[in-house]
């Protein structure tokens, strides 16, 4: 399979999707992708089972401040330069690049990394949707180690972080994320392809580009945006009104940097770490958080991330509780 | 007195308002290609005492016409400071190929740009603009467009690179600094910043046309240029940024519609020919659309009026099942209506049908089924509102106000909507918005706000955009913040804050005269 010109959309749109209203803004990564495709030709997909075991793959994703990502909209040069530096660091070429992120804009940030790179993209990625922190992901999960991890910018600045527990890399980042201008992109987690063919998400790619084309989606209530609170802090409260045959539901969402709860008379529909979305009924994009407003008419989407979310460490790290859901549990999956 | 127009791409409106504001003459002519004698023939209709006149306020769709057909654009040179970042997408790179073509394509990246915060991130390079500037003299290009990372946060680099190429280009070339148009989101300011470099030799040829044809109508009031926003521009201000007239045409009309009905917050329905579109006016200015837009197939972020457009319009085809729409007969539905003799059932015929429009002969739709004709109006009614409701900002209730020439196919209410009002003069709305035009100034960039600063932060902005109104020719003393946002920046330290604070006045007469007497 490869990614071109054509499905790049489609991928973009699905990405938007798992980004469960976070992630980044996919309009402002789109055309990178667009243009790295038209320069070095359309990235070819590939599972992990299709490279040596001991491949290295090089998972990237763009950390920081959207607002100074639609600024500083990349360089040319800067995969190379952060490509070489993993390579020196772990004695043998980058094989592969996977995605840190499928969720929001950082999946056709990646899709611009391979296109550049001239290497094959895996169908794969490390969370399967959109979270905010470094370490909540499923490498984690699974014991990986998220050193030695690289930091870098398209100046070639770069940082390389050393035995770091996730944790530790997650406070690290950040302020090193700040003097770089609140834009770096983080290779971390390195792994080979057996590893990503063991512990990653399978078929990221490929359930991006489904969701995209609008397969699989049927929405749990159709309606409008009845009111929008923000306390502060990327918190949001949405309330939705079904029309048509929903017209008298009710729908509550709770957002933090992504929607986390989608509640209806006091039950949880959908719960962190599952996938909710709210798609725009009139262009058929998923809104992010801070662009939802009254009046918006919407398909309200859910669906459960990657089953390793739901086991009782998955809850530990990226369950309702993480987001400051006190009273809402999640069983532990059977 | 004051006489508004609106150039539009079909008719030419126009209005003489006095000075209470009350609408004295209202007057409607084709548009003509010279521009001039379309804008004359719209005055003399007016008839007005031309010595009484103080000023003429013109809202025109020349420039966003001229890039939508990619004609009469200047080939410009995009000069884009910013590497060794942003080189992964070159300016233009995701144009329309049409208007690419038209303005040549040009790209060059140079060093320069800053943080967030103003730190300079890559100097500048004065060596690397003079070889720019070179190439530009090489290629005979005039128009330049400037953009800088994070220049809203810190022009400085912007305005040095401006003088560089200045030096070596000469002072005729014309200068477009993207800081002056736009807002973070690089691609989209520098995309607004490359169609407003192209459309400065069409901004020279039009308000000179402008100024012809008030002078053949012995007019010598000053004139000034609608803005996106509602606000004016003066001549010169319209020469050096006409991008920033792009979106007038729906502003001056819903700011008209709401003028004549004495509101100043409601919704404003605009029925034309094919569409409906929907607006919402919030202390007498139109809210505007979230995010970017485009124009013309390009991501630009001016600030424009949010519309919501849909297919329903006076010449709108009607079909079996009763709904109307999206196809229309547009200016053929004077042949084409039933009520003109034709063969089409169009809305129009529908309103007539049921007694609530004198159009046409009436007698033509006398043996449509009265149950099918309340049923499709009843499916209009319900389709307007329902946008209406889409649009507004809370559950409170909203006036609506109705006007072009398809209104009639509005309702004395709306369902959920009450309070629907048809005005007089609604055909002129957009002449009247144009003529009521106050001026406005805005300051719109990422301010660090230090904890417990806030309100000082605030009050800065505030300050700004007073002082930028007023020297954009606003009354002292008249000037008030109309709209304030603030956005924090997620995953940024030191409260790093986008806030955006607009303030309009009246027009200073005094300043007219100053100005006047600067323009002659």
């Amino acid at each position: 399979m490869h990614l071109d010109a054509q499905a790049l959309t489609d991928f973009a749109r699905g990405c938007a999707v798992l980004g469960s209203g976070g992630g980044g803004p996919v309009a402002d990564t789109l055309p990178v992708a667009a243009q790295a495709i038209e320069e070095c030709g359309p990235v070819p997909v590939v599972a992990p089972e299709e490279l040596p075991t001991d491949a290295l793959v090089l998972p990237v994703s763009l950390v920081g401040s959207p607002a100074v990502a639609a600024e500083r909209i990349g360089g040319r040069g800067e995969a190379g330069r952060l490509a070489a530096r993993v390579e020196q660091l772990h004695g043998r070429p980058v094989a592969a690049v996977m995605c840190g992120e499928i969720g929001g804009q950082n999946g056709c940030f990646t899709v611009s990394w391979a296109a550049r790179l001239g290497v094959p993209l895996l169908d794969a990625d490390s969370i399967g949707r959109a979270f905010p922190r470094l370490d909540q992901n499923v490498l984690e999960l699974a014991g990986l180690s998220p050193f030695p991890a690289v930091l870098s910018d398209e100046y070639g600045r770069t940082v390389v972080l050393d035995d770091v527990d996730g944790a530790f890399l997650e406070e690290l980042a950040r302020p090193v994320v700040a003097v770089f201008g609140g834009r770096a992109v983080s290779a971390d987690y390195p792994l080979s392809a057996g590893q990503a063919a063991r512990h990653a998400v399978r078929g990221s790619v490929t359930t991006a580009l489904a969701l995209g084309r609008g397969e699989d989606l049927d929405p749990v209530l159709t309606g409008k945006v009845a009111s929008v609170q923000r306390p502060g802090d990327g918190a949001a409260s949405v309330l939705l009104e079904g029309t048509g045959g929903d017209a008298g539901r009710l729908v509550v969402l709770r957002a933090r940097s992504e929607f986390v709860a989608a509640m209806e008379d006091g039950r949880a529909l959908a719960l962190v770490p599952d996938v909710i979305a709210l798609i725009d009924a009139r262009t058929g994009w998923a809104v992010p958080v801070e662009e939802v407003r009254y009046g918006l008419r919407v398909r309200l989407v859910t669906f459960p991330s990657a089953a390793v979310w739901y086991t009782e460490a998955g809850l530990r790290l990226a369950g309702p509780e993480a987001f400051g859901l006190a009273g809402l549990k999640r069983e532990v999956a059977p | 007195m004051r006489i508004g127009i609106d150039v539009g791409g079909t008719n030419t409106d126009a209005a003489l308002l006095g000075d209470d504001d009350r609408v004295i003459s209202a007057a409607k002519s084709p548009t003509t290609p010279d521009i001039t004698s379309g804008v004359t023939a719209a005055i003399r209709a007016l008839d007005p005492p031309v010595d009484q006149v103080s000023a003429v306020m013109i809202g025109t769709t020349h420039f966003l016409n001229a890039l939508i057909e990619g004609a009469r654009l200047a080939p410009v040179a995009a000069v884009r400071l910013g590497l060794p970042a942003t080189a992964a997408l070159p300016p233009m790179t995701d144009w329309p190929e049409r208007q690419r073509a038209a303005v040549g394509g040009h790209g060059y990246l140079c060093h320069g740009g800053r943080e967030f915060d103003g730190r300079p991130l890559s100097p500048l390079d004065p060596d690397e603009l003079r070889r720019t500037a070179a190439d530009i003299a090489a290629k005979g290009l005039r128009s330049v467009a400037i953009s800088s990372v994070f220049s809203p946060v810190a022009e400085d680099d912007e305005r040095r690179a401006a003088e560089i190429l200045r030096a070596e280009l000469g002072d005729g070339v014309h200068l477009s600094l993207s800081h002056e148009l736009g807002r973070i989101g690089l691609l989209a300011r520098e995309n607004a910043t490359i169609v407003n470099a192209a459309l400065r030799d069409l901004a020279t040829h039009i308000v000179e046309s402008f100024g012809k044809a008030l002078a053949e109508v012995s007019v010598t009031a000053p004139f000034f240029l609608s803005q996106n926003d509602g606000t004016l521009m003066d001549v010169d201000f319209a020469r050096t940024y006409p991008v920033a007239t792009f979106a007038s045409g729906p502003t001056n009309s819903m700011r008209g519609a709401a003028f004549l009905s004495g509101l100043a917050d409601c919704a404003v329905v605009d029925v034309g020919g094919t569409t409906a579109d929907v607006g919402i006016l919030q202390g007498g200015f139109p809210r505007e659309a979230a995010g970017e837009s485009e124009a013309a197939g390009i991501r630009t972020n001016f600030r424009i009026p949010d519309v919501l457009s849909l297919g329903i319009g006076g010449g709108s085809l009607v079909g079996d099942d009763g709904e109307t729409g999206p196809r229309s007969v547009g200016y053929r539905l004077t042949e084409e209506a039933l009520v003109f003799g034709g063969a089409t059932l169009t809305a129009t015929d529908l309103a007539v049908a049921a007694g609530r429009a004198d159009i046409g002969d009436a007698s033509r739709v006398a043996h449509l089924d009265r149950e099918f004709v309340d049923r499709a109006l009843a499916r209009i009614a319900e389709r307007l509102a329902e946008s209406v409701d889409r649009m507004r900002t809370s559950a409170a209730p909203l006036p609506v106000v109705a006007v072009g020439g398809g209104s009639v196919l509005v309702p004395e209410a709306l369902p959920g909507f009450d309070d629907v009002r048809l005005p007089g003069n609604f055909g002129v709305a957009n002449a009247v918005g144009a003529a009521i035009a106050q001026v406005g100034g805005e300051v719109d960039r990422v301010f660090q706000v230090p904890d417990g600063k806030r309100e000082s932060v605030l009050a800065q902005a505030r300050e700004e955009a007073v002082g930028r109104a007023e020297d954009a020719g606003a009354r002292r003393g008249t000037v008030r913040v109309v709209d304030i946002e603030e956005v924090p920046l997620a995953y940024l330290p030191g409260g790093a804050t986008r806030i955006r604070v607009k303030a309009v006045g009246d027009l200073d007469l005094n300043h007219i005269k100053t100005g006047a007497a600067r323009h002659a």
